[in-house]
């Protein structure tokens, strides 16, 4: 798997195609938190990041698809998924080592973004007043809904070979996911759905994290939802149909 | 370690594209694998390899069956895919370093440097796989299926597209290899048949055709000519 992990992160970090979206993204969260007079912290005055924990979430529904996008789509196209599995690997090994690529790119994008909790600590009154567990518990929250966006993104790659099919499917998942549940609870409320709903949402499990609570049930419903999609990719690829 | 095929079908749909084929290859004795364009040869080496399951039938490589044992069997197997496809963004050096740690070999530094040099990629190893010209990229699709130095080859076309000079070092590559392993090549050029190979198998429409060797199979229809002898079996 090791191999694996080790050429698709290489290749990733080789395309320019890696560089805009952290940048992109690094780019934008910086802008709307911190000049942006609408959203911006310095404007809002509380010593608090809630406004760029309520954003990533969107910037990631585009970030993580743009980076997933070519995982299997590319393979399929230029034929060289006959390569890694003509090797002593199983569909899993190639699919988690394309997974993790993917999740320490993540990672990279979200690194930088300590320097806001940094410069929030540093302008707070008095200094370093700001609530340390429910930022923890936002960043794990964070890299959690990352994890099953990059989860969609890679069975949205597998399914097809167009690399813009699978960003425009795997935007969509994600989406529905992190809002559609939430609107449906809406819709469904004082009806036995709305529960149903509201667990399936995305959204709901990461609010109930970025109050700085590690609660087992969000952890159980991160790695199901994660397995569901990686469990589905192992199908379309052992399917095999290409 | 020899390949045993027995009674492989492949079946798309309703459309047979392997109709119940069998046949062995032995050390030291290259198999060609002949047919038409859409004979089912490509399908049945994809088989042969794991990636494809069959219909019906099996087959085994060395003492490893195709399925059950799939990961075994892919250890002691090099494949040339048909139309060499490589990671095209990655350098020459970096693939085969990638190829040979999914087997995770030890000595990865020095068994890349021999596999270069037996294929004659020296002069090309710094570049990257998309500035290759086509004959080069086909000396990085070899090295990429013998780098482990494994049991037994199957190479799909390993020589379409290559000028005069590169079949011929090509060429000597297989024979060499040939000389103590199982290979299996697929190829249209009969001329290769004849420089290479000591027996034929000719499938057409999924079917085996003719399974002899070299000499025995001019015997049969009395002609020297692979071509003549092609054509009325495929025809």
């Amino acid at each position: 798997m090791y191999a694996v992990f080790k050429r698709e992160l290489f290749s990733l970090l080789n395309s320019l195609m890696a560089y805009i979206t952290i940048g992109v993204f690094l780019l934008v969260s910086g802008l709307l938190l911190w000049f942006f007079p609408d959203t911006s912290i310095l404007e809002y005055g509380y010593a608090e990041l809630n406004g760029f924990f309520s954003l990533t979430p969107f910037l990631f529904m585009f970030l993580i698809p743009a980076i997933t996008m070519r995982s299997f789509a590319e393979e399929r196209r230029e034929g060289t998924y006959i390569l890694l599995a003509s090797r002593p690997l199983t569909e899993w090994q190639i699919i988690l080592g394309k997974y993790f690529a993917c999740l320490t790119l993540i990672l990279f994008a979200l690194l930088p973004t300590l320097l806001y909790y940094y410069a929030i600590t540093q302008l707070g009154m008095p200094k370093g007043n700001i609530d340390g567990g429910a930022v923890a518990g936002s960043y794990i929250g964070l890299l959690l809904l990352g994890s099953a966006f990059a989860a969609i993104g890679i069975f949205a790659s597998s399914i097809t070979k167009n690399q813009v099919i699978a960003f425009a499917v795997a935007v969509f998942l994600s989406f529905i996911a992190y809002s559609g549940f939430d609107a449906l609870s809406k819709i469904f409320a004082f009806d036995k759905l709305e529960d149903v709903f509201a667990w399936l949402s995305i959204n709901e499990h990461f609010l109930s994290m970025s109050r700085g609570v590690l609660d087992t049930r969000d952890l159980v419903y991160f790695s199901t939802f994660i397995l569901l999609f990686l469990g589905s990719t192992r199908l379309v690829i052992g399917g095999r149909k290409w | 370690m020899s390949i045993e095929v027995e009674g492989l079908s492949k079946t798309y749909g309703q459309q047979k594209a392997v109709d119940n084929i069998s046949f062995k290859a032995v050390p030291g004795k290259i198999l060609g694998f002949l047919g038409p364009n859409g004979a089912g040869k490509s399908t049945t080496m994809r088989m042969l390899t794991g990636y494809l399951q069959p219909t019906a039938g099996k087959a085994s490589l060395g003492k490893f069956d195709t399925q059950l044992q799939s990961l075994e069997m892919r250890r002691i197997l090099g494949y040339l895919p048909e139309n060499t496809p490589l990671y095209t963004d990655m350098y020459v050096k970096e693939f085969l370093n990638f190829v040979a740690n999914t087997y995770q070999l030890s000595q990865v530094e020095s068994k890349v440097k021999d596999v270069i040099a037996r294929v004659g990629l020296g002069a090309e190893q710094h570049k990257k796989i998309v500035m290759l010209s086509k004959g080069y990229k086909q000396r990085v699709g070899l090295a990429q299926a013998i780098i482990h130095d494994p049991e037994i080859l199957i190479f799909d076309e390993p020589t379409t597209g290559l000028d005069p000079n590169q079949l011929t070092d090509i060429r000597e590559l297989i024979k060499s290899l040939g000389k103590n392993k199982t290979i299996v090549l697929s190829t249209h050029i009969m001329q290769e048949v004849e420089a290479l190979c000591d027996q034929v198998v000719i499938i057409n429409k999924g079917k085996i055709v003719a399974d002899s060797s070299l000499g025995g199979l001019k015997e049969k229809h009395q002609t020297d000519s692979l071509e003549d002898i092609f054509r009325s079996l495929t025809n």
